[in-house]
Formats: structure tokens, sequence, C-alpha cells
């Protein structure tokens, strides 16, 4: 008797583990930005799918470039076809993990300060990076909000000389994502 | 002993999904399940193959100045500096509507001719969607040259002309689109009691992208035989986008005369192959006009 409740004590301990501590998003929001004196550019993107595992801070994203929308038609073309290459390259990705993850207590509500670490990969060229942003947990689920710098150089997006006043070097990228828990 | 061996085994089904080590691979799998469809952008690069319209749309809210120009014939000799010496030309206003629909009108010099064309996506090509888009233009030309002979009864209407066309066109990679267009063309008036009062052909078109700013396009209308004017020839055209920010330039060479429908399908005369070429180029430039909301980068 004693082992079957050990049993399934334990088989209930490791459904546990599995269903819990996974959030998702599907509709958070990555936007970029790039200023320079003679224009401003802003895509946003409002359908990036995103999860994070709350039990090892893991946290990734997939973004289809294609996602992107910008004031004016042209610029979106141009993002994707000159210089994102949507049709050979179609997904963004970041796969990284939460650093100060004893830090957030995903069952108290608040805000927490983290720094996340991991791989952008961006135009098919991998490069790592570290952001700080907020972690909130809420009754619904946990949002998150950080904001950060790339250099389009890393990633190999040319810019021709024709436009280079018209492009930052340093993109800031925001993210803006409510996750849910999975189910 | 046998719990023990139970227990393992629980263990052993309960660690792959306990270690998610890999939570990329659980994100690729929910977006698998996302079915909408991912449609194909830049068929080509502006809304005409060289001459006639291609499947693309002028974007919702944004007006595109085209101005236009041919010249004459390259064996027109050194007196004519080969052709430049004459030039027609025509000012046209793009303007999108919707996804779908865009209209736009113009003006040409050859015949004080004035034009206003709709066109509408009936299909879009998507992955995940169909294979093909399909676009239908209709569109209306009106010729304000005086009458030959004023002395006789004439009537407005022997000036206007319509065009009917469906664009059938895929991008089968980055680098290749085709297109094929079914065409009639409607004349009010003809010269001859026996020239048709429907003209049809069918067109032809396509692109191959050299880079990322340029094309090489090439377009072809065959008329069909016993339903064409008289001493008239096939349009053959051939062209280069490039693209440089805010502009296209497409430079070209073509037979035809005239920039619509009705000039250059059914009423081009010139031979290609002896000699009959025209260079010419267009100019295309897009106004942002109504911006769509929720961007802040507004300068």
């Amino acid at each position: 008797m004693k082992k079957v409740i050990c049993l399934l004590a334990f088989s209930l301990i490791s459904f546990g583990i599995m269903a819990q501590g996974i959030y998702i998003t599907r509709t958070g929001q990555v936007s970029f930005y790039s200023e320079t004196p003679i224009e401003n550019i802003e895509g946003i993107n409002n359908e990036v799918t995103s999860m994070i595992n709350a039990d090892t801070g893991e946290i990734v994203f997939a973004i289809l470039v294609k996602g992107f929308h910008f004031e004016k038609a042209l610029m979106e073309e141009h993002f994707n076809e000159n210089y994102m290459e949507s049709g050979k390259i179609p997904k963004s990705t970041f796969q990284g993990k939460i650093k100060d993850l004893s830090k957030v207590d995903f069952k108290k509500e608040g805000n927490y300060p983290v720094s996340v670490e991991g791989d952008l990969t961006i135009h098919g060229v991998k490069k790592a990076v570290t952001a700080m942003g907020t972690l909130t947990v809420k009754k619904e689920g946990i949002s998150v909000l950080s904001s950060f710098d790339i250099q389009l150089e890393d990633f190999e997006i040319e810019i021709p000389s024709l436009v280079a006043d018209k492009i930052a070097k340093e993109i800031s990228i925001k993210v803006n994502c409510a996750y849910k828990p999975k189910s | 002993m046998k719990t023990l061996k139970i227990l393992i085994l629980i263990f052993f089904t309960c660690l792959p999904s306990l270690a998610q080590e890999d939570l990329m691979s659980l994100l690729e799998e929910e977006m698998k399940d996302d079915k909408k469809p991912d449609f194909t952008i830049a068929t080509f690069k502006t809304t005409r193959i060289i001459q006639g319209h291609s499947v693309e749309n002028v974007a919702p809210g944004v007006l595109d100045f085209r101005i236009s120009h041919r010249f004459g014939y390259l064996n027109s000799g050194a007196y004519e500096l080969f052709g430049l010496d004459q030039a027609t030309m025509r000012l046209g206003l793009d303007y999108g509507l919707t996804k779908r629909w865009m209209i736009g009108i113009g003006r040409s010099t050859f015949q004080k001719q004035f034009d206003g064309f709709t066109k509408y996506k009936i299909l879009r090509q998507a992955t995940n969607g169909s294979p093909v888009t399909l676009s239908a233009v209709g569109s209306i030309m009106y010729k304000s040259l005086k009458f030959e002979n004023p002395g006789i009864d004439n009537y407005q209407t022997s000036n206007l002309f319509y065009s009917g066309q469906l664009l059938l066109g895929r991008k089968f990679s980055e680098g290749l689109s085709l297109q094929v267009m079914p065409t009639m063309i409607h004349y009010n008036l003809v010269r001859g009691a026996n020239d048709p009062n429907d003209v049809f052909s069918i067109g032809f078109g396509g692109r191959i992208k050299l880079s990322h700013r340029m094309s090489f396009n090439a377009e072809y209308y065959y008329q069909l035989p016993n339903h064409r004017l008289p001493d008239t020839t096939n349009s053959i055209a051939f062209g280069l986008d490039i693209e440089t920010g805010g502009h296209v330039f497409q430079i070209n060479i073509t037979n035809s005369d005239g920039m619509t429908e009705r000039s250059f399908i059914s009423e081009t005369t010139g031979n290609f192959f002896k000699g009959d070429i025209r260079p010419g180029f267009t100019i295309s430039r897009v106004f942002t006009i109504k911006k769509p909301k929720g961007f802040s980068a507004e300068k």
C-alpha cells in the first residue's frame, strides 16, 4: 500500500512539473526603431509567438519577418525584399535564459527586474545578446517589457550607400509581451 | 522489485517532458498549427510589367505618380537623333483604395488621350492558399483629338475605347515571376467596314530578378488572327526595373506607340525585328497619402 501511494505521489509530482511553469503568447509585440536626422523608421509586429518556462528560466521568441508593418508601404517592401530577405529567411528567433530567475517569485504579483541572455538570430545570423527588462507577475499571467539595441552590420544586413543616411546603424528593439499559462 | 521497475519506467516516461531542454521546438510546434495564409509579396516591382498591368497593386492610401516617355524609332536615323527628337508621354496618377482595389487616371500626348482604370485582386497567391494571383482590370480611354472631318456628323462616343483584362500571375521563386493576360479591347468605331470592333489578344509577361534592386522584364501581346485590326503587329517590350529608394525607374524598348491598352496592344504598327524600336522610360514615385495608425515615427 505504501508503495502504491509512493508511486502515485511520484507520478503526480512528475505530471505537475510537466504542465506547470510554461507561459505562452501568440500576440506579443516586438517593434524596432531607426532614427536618423532625415527619416525615422518604425516597424511593429503584433503577432509574435513566445514562451517562458518559469521553472528553468528559458525564454524563446519566434517572429515572422513579414509580420512587421510600417507607416509607409514602400518601407515594408524594402524591409522584406532588400534588407531582411523574408522570402528566403522568413523567421527571426531568440533563444535565451533569465539570468536572475531566483529573484522572481512566479506566485507573487509584482514587478521583477531581470536580465536575459541568449542567442538572437536575425537574417540567418546568430549573435549573443544580453537585455535588461521587467517581468511582471499578474493574476492572469506574466508580462515582459524590454528594450535593447543591435547593430545592423552584426546581422549582415547590407545598406547601400544611397540610403545610408536614412537608416541608422544602431537599431533599438522593444519587446512587450503578455503571457498566459500554457494549457 | 516490481514496484521499482514501474517507478523507473514512469520516471523515464516523464523524463522527456521534464527535460524541456528545447523550448524552441515546443514553440515551433505551436506555430505549425497556425494555418494563416502567408501572402506572397513583390511578384513584380511595380503595378506595370512594362506597358501593361502586372498583378501588383499600389498599397492602400498610397498615391503613385508615373511619368512615362516613349521616343521615336531607333532606325529613324541621325537626323532624328535616332528617335530622341520625337517623344510622347503619359502622366498618370494611381491610388490604392484597399489591399485589393486600386484606381488610376492618365493623360497621353499620343492622340490627346485621357484614360482611367480600375484593378481588383480576386485571388492572392499565398503559402497555405491560392497558387496564383488573379486580377481583373477594366479601363476606358477617350481620344480628345479634334475630328478629322468636322463637316460630317461626328459622335463623341466614337472616341471611346474600352479594355478588359484578366491577369493571372505567379511568383515561382524569388527570382522568377510569370504572368498571362487574356485581353479584350472594344472599339466603338473602327475605320474599315470589315474591321472587328472587338480585338482579342493574350499577353505573356515575366520578370527575372538580377539583384535586390534590379530586374529584367519582358512582355508580349499575341493578337488572335481574325480578331485584330489590319496592318498591326504584336506588341513586344523588354525592360529593366531599377529601384532607387523612393523611385522606380523602368527603362524599356518596344515597337509600340502609345501607352494605354488600346494603343499598344491593338494599334502597334512597328516591326520590332526590322529596327522599329522605341526606347522609353517610366519614373514611378509613391507618396503615402493616408497613413496607417499606431506609428510614432512621424517627423
